[in-house]
């Protein structure tokens, strides 16, 4: 029997098409669907579609009839790109193929699509089981920077501890930019197959473009202009853009930089001398614990692995440390920025409390670098040496 | 992506060589893709772009190319000139969507008119001067309905491309454009540009058809028999054998249009050659051809 299709005033130019392909798609090939209808040049645009889907057509007593000569849709071929859900068997794939390209995982992708250039495409070397839980966590834990802090209380600082405040938070800023880029340039090139992956690194940067926003406006809450970036601070966070290694940035940048980092925020939160400074540096290391976190988890899964990672994840450090050789390492802006923040007066008992809170930040810095360089398999001694390594400009 | 086409037509034997008209940036991605696949099947090809058919059609009568991917005028063109030298031009394929094709001739819905023989006395608008599909064929209903263009209908001009004989879109579209503007009474296109058209917003969607050609073709890859015959054979045999089922040739295909190439046939061009043999058009398209020879 044949299918007919009535129209009633429904004309292709407003979406009758949907019926007759319908129609078509049950037929079967070489089958005939019959189509009637009202509506005006209904049959001129029977005729100028059925030829761009390759139907025939025939009119048959003022009729217009339509026969499917070939395959209709775009699914013969088609492969499906492991599954949407990471926890399924079979999922996450080792090795996408690059002609998944942008396809969502778990869709069904035409045969002959266009073939990307991702360089990061193996499931060894960018996956992290704790992706999914972090993103989610992240999701969850974003703050607005406008609500989370009240920006009404401008800080009354004597003068120069103002300046140490504003010191802190230009060179934070710089770091967090640092913090922001690499993520960002490694989410272009990790194979959308591995969403998970391209999620967390894209949230990790828009975490960081929150840091630099309230950081840049503590800085300026009292004073309109910033303080010195250094030459020795630059050299240090390029040794770091430089990077292309996934493996190896991530270490680099997340493990040991942002690892320190959150000691350095955490001192912050609980040395600042007022509570804007105390509140911008609390919530960015809520974020920057998430980061840690996975850097970690990304290598540790990675380690196990591939046995020659943990030698070249010395080797980098080592490298970065050559580099830097002669770089100044952390300004003394900085250093003495922090210790007059920490001291919150020039009062001698003040400053060398001050003091003996930042030689107690580095060495906190180094311990916690040593903790996580063991939980990635490296031996006391070592781990200790390596933390040593690590560029005195913390990140 | 590779290209083996270009190595072989390099290296070895001397390619087939292939006219087509820039008429979009478009058409080099499609040619760059076709040249890849016929060198995967072992025959050296590649193509020259032309920026008018005139200019394409004189290289292929010279043999300068040994196929030109032709418009229907173009097509007319070629057959001519090979027939004033005692050669043949063959139609060796044409893609299925270029076969049976219509042209309608519309009115806005709120006027008066109902029919092509309302529009004595009325302004019609068309594409450009070269385009069969906009101009020539249209004029060819008018015609037959007893309106001689520019006597009995005031015939508006959107001449947009010419040289790319209405595979600019441009001129059928601001002919349209007038007709929704109230600028003329009827405007000439092509039945699949009124279905885009209306569901664009160009025209209003229940502008009133008031007449439609017979079915014609449009273009064809042409050849002039006796000029590397067997190559040619080979040509359409690996056209016709490209399958839209086929991943790797289906964005090519998709590309230019078409899900299947068919048999070049020379029966859809009766209308056009009634077309041009009015008032000494195909003279004038023979001479601009002449004069790029």
């Amino acid at each position: 029997m044949r299918r007919r299709v009535e129209l009633g005033s429904l004309g292709l130019d407003r979406g009758g098409h949907l019926l007759v392909l319908k129609a078509l798609r049950e037929a079967g090939e070489g089958e005939s669907v019959e189509v009637s209808g009202e509506a005006p040049a209904l049959d001129v645009h029977l005729r100028a579609w059925a030829r761009g889907v390759g139907c025939e057509i025939a009119v048959e007593e003022g009729r217009c009839v339509l026969t499917r000569r070939g395959a209709l849709g775009r699914r013969a071929g088609a492969e499906r790109a492991g599954a949407a859900d990471a926890r399924r068997e079979g999922a996450v794939v080792d090795r996408p193929p690059a002609s998944w390209g942008l396809a969502p995982r778990g869709a069904l992708v035409e045969a002959g699509s266009p073939e990307m250039d991702w360089p990061l495409a193996e499931r060894d070397i960018v996956w992290a089981d704790e992706a999914a839980r972090l993103y989610a966590q992240a999701a969850a834990a974003q703050w607005d920077p406008a609500t989370a802090i009240d920006w009404t209380r401008v800080p009354e600082l004597p003068a120069e501890i103002e300046d140490a405040v504003v010191q802190v938070m230009t060179y934070l800023i710089e770091n967090e930019t640092a913090a922001l880029v690499i993520p960002a340039r490694f989410a272009a090139r990790v194979h959308p197959h591995f969403r998970e992956i391209v999620q967390l690194l894209a949230i990790q940067a828009a975490d960081e473009a929150r840091h630099v926003e309230v950081f840049t406006r503590r800085a300026t809450l009292v004073r309109g202009e910033l303080g010195l970036s250094t030459a020795g601070g630059q050299a240090s966070l390029a040794t770091l853009l430089d990077e292309p290694d996934f493996a190896l940035a991530s270490f680099l940048l997340s493990v040991l930089g942002e690892g320190s980092f959150l000691h350095l925020l955490w001192f912050l939160r609980d040395h600042a001398p007022d509570p804007v400074t105390r509140d911008v540096a609390r919530l960015a290391a809520q974020d920057e614990a998430r980061h840690v976190a996975f850097g970690l988890a990304h290598l540790q899964r990675h380690v196990e692995r591939d046995g020659t990672l943990r030698a070249r994840l010395a080797k980098a450090v080592e490298r970065r440390h050559d580099a830097l050789r002669h770089a100044a390492g952390l300004n003394e802006e900085v250093f003495d920025a922090l210790v007059l923040l920490a001291a919150g007066s020039w009062a001698t008992e003040d400053i060398a409390r001050g003091y003996d809170a930042v030689q107690a930040l580095v060495a906190e810095m180094h311990e916690g670098r040593t903790g996580r360089l063991r939980r990635l398999g490296f031996p006391d001694e070592e781990a200790r040496a390596l933390s040593e390594l690590h560029t005195r400009n913390f990140m | 992506m590779s290209r083996p086409g270009k190595i072989d037509a390099m290296t070895s034997s001397r390619p087939y060589v292939m006219g087509a008209v820039a008429y979009d940036p478009k058409v080099v991605t499609i040619w760059d893709g076709f040249r890849a696949f016929f060198g995967e099947q072992g025959f050296p090809f590649d193509y020259v772009l032309f920026s008018n058919y005139e200019r394409q059609v004189a290289a292929l009568v010279a043999g300068q190319v040994d196929a030109a991917w032709n418009s229907p005028l173009a097509w007319i063109e070629a057959r001519e000139l090979a027939r004033q030298r005692g050669r043949e031009a063959r139609a060796l394929a044409m893609r299925d969507t270029d076969q049976d094709l219509t042209s309608v001739i519309v009115a806005r819905a709120d006027s008066s008119l109902r029919s092509l023989a309302d529009l004595r006395g009325r302004r019609v608008a068309v594409g450009a001067s070269d385009s069969p599909q906009a101009t020539l064929i249209p004029l060819v209903l008018l015609r037959d309905a007893g309106l001689e263009p520019g006597r009995d209908v005031e015939i508006v001009r959107f001449e947009v491309g010419l040289g790319l004989h209405g595979d600019h879109v441009g001129g059928e579209r601001d002919a349209a454009r007038a007709l929704a503007a109230g600028g003329c009474d009827a405007a000439c296109m092509l039945d699949a540009n009124h279905l885009a058209f209306t569901r664009e917003g160009t025209l209003p969607p229940a502008a009133r058809i008031l007449g439609q050609t017979p079915p014609f073709d449009h273009c064809n890859m042409t050849v002039i028999a006796g000029a590397r015959d067997a190559e040619a054979d080979r040509f359409a045999q690996l056209l016709l054998a490209m399958s839209w089922e086929d991943p790797k040739v289906r964005a090519l295909l998709d590309l230019e249009g078409l899900r299947a190439w068919q048999p070049g046939r020379t029966s859809g061009y009766a209308q056009l050659d009634r077309g041009v043999a009015q008032g000494g058009a195909l003279s004038r398209f023979l001479e601009q051809v002449e004069a790029c020879a």
